[in-house]
């Protein structure tokens, strides 16, 4: 190659690893404010700020799911596998909403350590499969069941 | 001697070149998107969880798909334009530009119709969400940046340092759904796993891909015949082709 093209070629190639590891540190430091919520382990570990409105998201647990018979009210567990939070909503829940589904809600944590939302997400993942696989592998789990949506 | 022969040469070659293929990739591309289309709109089955709202995928992320190795290529054409001085490269950038604008803006557009009824909002600030918009604004400012400086060279040059700047986005927008918490899924399609949908939805869903991959190159080759056209105005091969009537070529020379 000639050779002022390469010192320009060698220029491009500096700068752009240099901006890249720039924009990395300045992505690694606003980390916290990047991620869209806290996860239940989190919130377990005192990193949520309290009474401020924060997102929080995780697993819907099975069998968790209560509903108040007078109003709009339902409270249910959102977990990570290793903790999990109880949060209480008032309002209509997106049709994705089920037992064993991603949410990402936001609320404030009250003083007894529930999560009160104010709104609800459905967060769902990267597999799609057709309903009839999905029962077969899942058998009468609720996820399954709300295949008429 | 070369270099001249390459910098009068090149743009009217590939003028040559682009016509020869684009029937092809035009009609490859429409037979591709119409079959794609129907295949995953009619018969692909629906989704156990989202029903057939899900498929709204077929046009999602192949736009999404193609905004972003649109921005690739045209990086890859800024380091061209920066290191070897060639003016078709700063062409394919300008003409490609907002073609990459309208996929990222159909990329976004068809997200949130998609997000209303699956996640109950139709935009969040996520990582990804955050991410694909800053995309937008990057094509959006490559487009005004072109256009605002008259000369050339240096037009091409200042196109190429922004073009390069905006690429550490890429790999944001890429890796967003695994560095950060975000509402949007993580990818379906990985390099190196098989897709976590069955074959009888990602078989069409690649069709649509592939379908779109063709109409970028047919488009892409439309918009630098017309710029070099225009830039080529006075050179003698153009007043040919324009003595001629082509058709195509003098609705952009006339303004």
């Amino acid at each position: 190659m000639h050779p002022q093209r390469k010192r320009r070629l060698t220029i491009i190639l500096f700068l752009l690893v240099g901006l890249g590891i720039a924009v990395g540190l300045v992505t690694y430091a606003f980390r916290q404010n990047i991620n869209l919520f806290y996860d239940p382990s989190q919130i377990a570990a005192g990193e949520a700020p309290a009474d401020v409105r924060i997102r929080a998201g995780g697993m819907v647990e099975e069998g968790s799911v209560e509903r108040d018979p007078d109003s709009l009210l339902v409270s249910f567990n959102v977990t990570d596998f290793k903790h999990s939070v109880t949060m209480q909503y008032t309002g209509i829940l997106p049709d994705l909403f089920a037992e064993g589904q991603g949410i990402v809600a936001m609320g404030k944590m009250n003083n007894d350590g529930v999560f009160v939302a104010d709104q609800v997400l459905a967060k769902h993942d990267e597999n799609y499969m057709p309903p009839e696989v999905a029962k077969a592998m899942k058998g009468k789990s609720p996820a399954a069941d709300t295949s008429t949506n | 001697m070369w270099q001249f022969f390459h910098k009068l040469g090149s743009p009217k070659w590939f003028y040559g070149i682009a016509s020869r293929f684009m029937p092809w990739l035009l009609g490859s591309s429409l037979l591709l998107m119409v079959a794609g289309m129907v295949w995953g709109l009619a018969f692909a089955p629906p989704d156990y969880l989202q029903g057939n709202s899900y498929r709204i995928i077929f046009i999602h992320v192949p736009t999404a798909f193609l905004a972003q190795s649109a921005y690739v290529m045209m990086a890859v054409a800024g380091i061209v334009t920066l290191v070897w001085r060639m003016k078709l490269a700063d062409v394919f950038v300008k003409a490609v530009a907002p073609v990459g604008a309208v996929l990222t803006f159909l990329a976004l557009f068809t997200g949130a119709v998609w997000g209303k009824p699956t996640w109950g909002t139709w935009w969040i600030w996520d990582a990804r969400l955050t991410s694909m918009l800053i995309l937008l604004f990057l094509y959006c400012g490559v487009i005004a940046l072109g256009n605002a400086i008259a000369d050339e060279k240096s037009s091409a040059r200042a196109v190429a340092v922004l073009v390069l700047v905006g690429v550490v986005n890429i790999p944001i927008i890429k890796y967003s759904v695994e560095w950060w918490n975000t509402l949007h899924q993580p990818a379906t399609f990985k390099l190196t796993e098989k897709p976590s949908m069955p074959p009888e939805m990602w078989v069409p869903l690649l069709v649509m891909v592939l379908a779109l991959y063709l109409f970028f190159g047919w488009i892409a080759c439309l918009r630098m015949q017309n710029e070099i056209l225009y830039r080529e105005r006075r050179s003698s091969w153009v007043k040919a082709i324009m003595g001629t009537g082509n058709a195509r070529a003098s609705a952009k020379v006339t303004d």
